[in-house]
């Protein structure tokens, strides 16, 4: 049975992560996923999970322990921040190649320097070429859905990828939303017991993990972790049909809202979305074609269906909530209009880097970039790379 | 479950264990380790006073010791540095290095 519960995003997370049970979670805190963790922690001290909690020093070593204990076969979690995940670095790309399906929520915050809390995507970009599948999540709701359906993902034996399910820090993660939890059992059923192909206490067939791979097999294994790649979006796409046949809400690669005629579009990750979608119901009153592609999953990247969503458009706002160094906009922009080149007619698109650090993104901030759109489209000049709302 | 046994040198991505993961533990021993050395250390027997100095030096136990004498090099694991040469305290080295046919 569902109950409508008032949950800010940790605790969304939090209880999502008590009703998945984990064998083994290994976290250290750090703001603003302090909050999982800690909730975690009194779920392990009430005896309301089976979960051997391990208190680590640092999330180097968080990683490695989850690492150990996904190895060992167990159903193993860790959640961070920013810096967190930084420290994480190296080991991440260890789950990854190692097959790992870990599941990891990741509190989006800004990465140092200079030193801030606040929300951006700069953490969760940095990672986007670990080898971790990315989910993304618009409120508290869809992070508990993504929470529970990463498990899946990440333990379909075509995947056995570790999964990272992102969430705006402080916006979502602190802020109180309505939403629909589903009952333990129905998570539990859904779940099911992780069943792993190779694992570490099995020891009727012991095996070696992570040895050394040098220039004779080290490539094969990389093609064989991008074809596991690849094969996830089949998977996911079938697990998010599941989801929905279980709990009616609806989830794929991707969200189009109000895109079927829409002439003008923005593209864009997290929260933002549903600021972008009350901006685009006000802008669809006076009569602008305004739409929203909102990603979900953005690795493995939905090229197809952007491509889809996007084609038909005359101008396309791309918008990065960090700032990569490139002088060619944000990693998101640069995926969008690499995806938008087999058109035959493709639509004008410009990056937009916006709410770095926390930076509030309001109404008015969206509005500004469907007005730059409506301009962009009318034929006036419009710079390709902007910083949206920057005192310069 | 794939079968490292099976596993050619020229095994494919499909063909192969994912990861890298090791399904026959304790294969090393098959493994020649010796195969890459450029220098190949031969014995020369009848100057050969058994003390066995270059058994204590080889770094990777490639000297064959029978009945406190020494026997001979095991070529599949010795990688060829020359360190038995170097100490071998005979006036005439007991162990020369060569060329590979
Ligand atoms: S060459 Fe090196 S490895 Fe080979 S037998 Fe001599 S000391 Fe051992
Ligand atoms: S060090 Fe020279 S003399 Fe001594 S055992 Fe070895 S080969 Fe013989």
């Amino acid at each position: 049975m569902k109950v409508r519960k008032a949950l800010t995003g940790n605790e969304a997370m939090a209880e999502a992560m008590r009703q998945i049970n984990p064998d083994v979670i290994a976290a250290y805190p750090i703001t603003p996923q302090t909050e999982i963790v800690q909730l975690f922690s009194n779920f392990v001290a009430d005896g309301k999970v089976d979960t051997e909690f391990v208190t680590v020093e640092s999330e180097h070593s968080a990683m490695s322990a989850t690492i150990g204990a996904s190895a060992a076969g167990s159903r193993a979690m860790t959640a961070t921040s920013s810096q967190g995940m930084a420290y994480m670095w190296e080991v991440l790309y260890i789950a990854a190649s190692m097959r790992l399906p870990i599941v990891m929520p990741l509190v989006n915050r800004a990465l140092s320097g200079p030193i801030n809390i606040h929300c951006d995507h700069s953490d969760a970009y940095g990672a986007r070429d670990s080898g971790w599948i990315q989910l993304w999540a618009e409120n508290a709701q869809e992070a508990y859905d993504n929470l529970i359906q990463a498990v899946r993902i990440a333990e379909h034996s075509e995947v056995t990828l570790p999964v990272m399910v992102n969430m705006d820090g402080f916006i979502i993660s602190h802020g109180l939303e309505i939403m629909e939890a589903e009952d333990d059992d129905t998570i539990r059923n859904f779940i099911g017991v992780r069943k792993p192909v190779y694992h570490l206490l099995n020891e009727k067939e012991p095996i070696t993990m992570g040895p050394l791979d040098l220039q004779d097999f080290y490539f094969e294994h990389k093609k064989q972790q991008a074809d596991a790649m690849a094969r996830s979006a089949d998977v996911i796409r079938e697990i998010s049909k599941e989801w929905k046949d279980l709990t009616g809400r609806s989830y794929d690669m991707l969200e189009e809202y109000r895109m079927e005629d829409a002439e003008i579009a923005i593209v864009a990750l997290g929260s933002t979305c549903g600021t972008a979608k009350v901006a685009i119901d006000q802008l669809r009153e006076q009569g602008v074609k305004a739409g929203l592609v909102k990603i979900r999953v953005f690795r493995p990247f939905p090229k197809e269906e952007i491509a889809k969503a996007l084609a038909h458009t005359k101008a396309v706002a791309v918008m990065d909530r960090a700032e990569s160094f490139a002088d060619f906009g944000g990693p998101l922009f640069r995926d969008v209009r690499a995806s938008l080149y087999e058109c035959d007619s493709r639509p004008k698109t410009i990056s937009y880097i916006y709410g770095l650090g926390g930076r509030d993104v309001t109404l008015d901030t969206i509005t500004q970039v469907y007005a730059d759109l409506q301009r962009l489209v009318k034929g006036e000049q419009v710079p390709m790379l902007n910083h949206l709302g920057v005192r310069d | 479950m794939a079968d490292n046994k099976k596993i050619k040198p020229n095994a494919t991505a499909k063909e192969i264990p994912m990861a890298g993961i090791i399904t026959t533990p304790g294969n090393a021993k098959e493994f020649k380790t010796g195969d890459w050395k450029t220098r190949v250390p031969v014995h020369i027997e009848e100057n050969c006073i058994n003390c066995l100095i270059c058994w204590v030096y080889c770094p990777d136990n490639a000297i064959e010791v029978k009945d406190g004498k020494m026997v001979g090099i095991n070529l599949d694991i010795c990688k060829g540095c020359g360190i038995c040469h170097n100490v071998c305290p005979t006036k005439i080295k007991s162990i020369v290095m060569k060329n590979p046919d």
